[in-house]
């Protein structure tokens, strides 16, 4: 691949984007441009039938009733889904955004749990996202749970994980199991290279496909449509990935 | 609601209670000088508006022993607190820089363990506050069961839901009370009224709040309660303290509808709060020096 006709950023929005299309509303927090355009992608694509809130913008923003609408909205099952990423991630999907040690005492300090601990229990389709894909990143145990993941103790729980999407493949979890699958990986990785870099053990098919990259047309529609609408809320990534689209607003 | 007050100055306003309790709040200074050390404070999220002014002249001040609820988080404000020595604890569901990255002075704080950290959830705050403002003492949540947060916070309990049949566990937590919500908003009237708009949760602070001071982009004569229009995003001023009219009351943060937020002026402060001198140099720069110019 000397010369894609996509960039790295392109084809994990679009892979981000392909897991939405069954969703009616989906809302994104704060610090996630990917997974933003990977919500604008969508709408673009499903004609505006996607309903998208990006927290931070004012243009996609349904609410009215300050911070805590999203989360209600989140408990009334109006919303289909959500991204969370993670300091740490470990093989049963429990997520830590607070810091690496043994708390309170750490090590290393991330910003906190935000709105993780509620969300990931009352959305259905919570994607998570982290682009670093190391045995830093995946552990076999987080060593702070911000939100967990399904347990056999949960009592009426709707939400949780679907899938997690890293800089090197896609996996989806199975509820069932308490464990991810490798569904596909990026172009130029490989299934070997997954295990190697994984702190925790998944389930793989015996042929692990390719992630599909985005056709000429759906780039057209990320430098064009999309990059205009992230731009509001991450000019500074809007700039450095779809650069001089940016001056199309 | 208070009678009439007709003030000399458009440019600084107050209720009938601030008169009588301690004479009128002209100034950010002058706001930093009524909220006492120890006051538990909340501040907004940045994108509601922060009184950056006042957090400032706090600094100024010498404020002490804080102790500052982020609703429901931190960035700038509270990082700046912080490395000037101004917070004892926090309550927060997380502190970062956003775009600009990790909220140094927050990291090296926790790192020496010099603040005592309730680290929570951004319903959780919300549904504390909710619980504040109905005056009631808890209020339930739902998810969050299974998180360690649960396990860190004793002042929260998982409870049975007390109207279901069997086994039905929910999350409470306390009604939060802070002694004062500090922020920034686009307007006031001249009968102290503080228009909000549509960033309810200012609403919510102020009602849960003891008291509350804001800091505005103008005062204009008007009463806002009289246009159903703009009484709808209105916190009247029956809640509020002190507001003072700070024209850019926010800069370096922005303000919807007025001014954006200046990412070079946070860039060079991310950059210079990595260390604690850097930070030193920042606030003598641009936090002391802001009092000397005036």
């Amino acid at each position: 691949m000397s010369d894609p006709a996509y960039r790295r950023e392109e084809l994990l929005i679009t892979a981000i984007a392909r897991l939405l299309e069954p969703c009616r509303s989906v809302a994104v927090g704060s610090a996630s441009p990917i997974t933003g355009a990977a919500a604008l992608l969508a709408q673009a694509q499903s004609g505006g039938r996607l309903r998208v809130s990006l927290l931070g913008s004012h243009r996609h923003n349904p609410f009215t009733n300050g911070g805590v609408e999203l989360f209600d909205c989140a408990a009334q099952g109006r919303i289909d889904a959500f991204f969370l990423g993670g300091g740490q991630i470990d093989g049963a999907a429990n997520l830590n955004l607070v810091g690496i040690g043994a708390y309170p005492r750490l090590s290393v300090r991330w910003p906190g749990s935000f709105g993780s601990a509620h969300l990931y229990h009352l959305i259905p389709r919570v994607i998570l996202f982290r682009e670093e894909h190391t045995r830093r990143v995946l552990v076999p145990r987080v060593d702070f749970i911000s939100a967990a993941g399904p347990t056999s103790n949960d009592v009426n729980r709707r939400g949780g994980p679907y899938a997690l999407v890293t800089g090197r493949c896609l996996f989806l979890f199975d509820r069932a199991r308490r464990r991810f699958r490798l569904a596909s990986v990026h172009p130029g990785h490989d299934a070997g290279e997954i295990a190697e870099h994984t702190g925790f053990a998944f389930d793989r098919p015996p042929e692990v496909p390719v992630t599909p990259v985005p056709d000429s047309r759906t780039v057209a529609v990320l430098r064009e449509r999309v990059a205009v609408g992230i731009a509001e809320v991450y000019p500074r990534f809007a700039e450095t990935v779809f650069g001089a689209a940016r001056t199309a607003a | 609601m208070a009678h009439k007050v007709r003030l000399p100055t458009p440019t600084a306003i107050y209720s009938v209670r601030s008169t009588m309790m301690r004479g009128p709040i002209a100034t950010v200074e002058e706001i930093a000088a009524a909220i006492p050390d120890g006051a538990l404070v909340a501040l907004p999220r940045e994108i509601d508006g922060a009184a950056m002014a006042a957090i400032g002249a706090l600094v100024r001040r010498g404020a002490r022993d804080l102790r500052v609820l982020c609703v429901p988080q931190g960035g700038l404000q509270v990082d700046i607190l912080i490395g000037a020595g101004c917070v004892a604890a926090l309550e927060t569901s997380a502190v970062s820089l956003g775009e600009h990255g990790p909220a140094a002075c927050f990291q090296r704080a926790v790192a020496a363990a010099s603040l005592a950290l309730r680290d929570s959830t951004c319903p959780a705050i919300h549904a504390g506050l909710r619980a504040g403002e109905a005056g009631i003492p808890f209020m339930a949540l739902g998810g969050v069961l299974g998180s360690d947060l649960v396990r860190h916070r004793p002042d929260w309990r998982v409870i049975d839901n007390p109207l279901a049949k069997s086994g039905d566990p929910i999350l409470v937590v306390p009604a939060l009370r802070p002694d004062v919500a500090l922020f920034h908003a686009p307007k006031a009237d001249h009968e102290g009224n503080v228009w909000i708009g549509a960033r309810r949760t200012l609403m919510t602070m102020a009602h849960a709040a003891g008291t509350t001071f804001v800091t505005v982009e103008e005062v204009v004569d008007d009463n806002f309660l009289e246009d159903e229009a703009l009484a709808a995003g209105t916190i009247p001023a029956l809640y509020i303290e002190g507001v003072v009219s700070v024209p850019g009351g926010a800069r370096p943060l922005g303000l919807a509808g007025y001014y954006a937020r200046d990412d070079a002026h946070l860039a060079i402060y991310a950059a210079a709060a990595r260390t604690q001198a850097g930070f030193a140099d920042y606030l003598a720069e641009h936090i002391v020096a802001a009092r000397a110019a005036e």
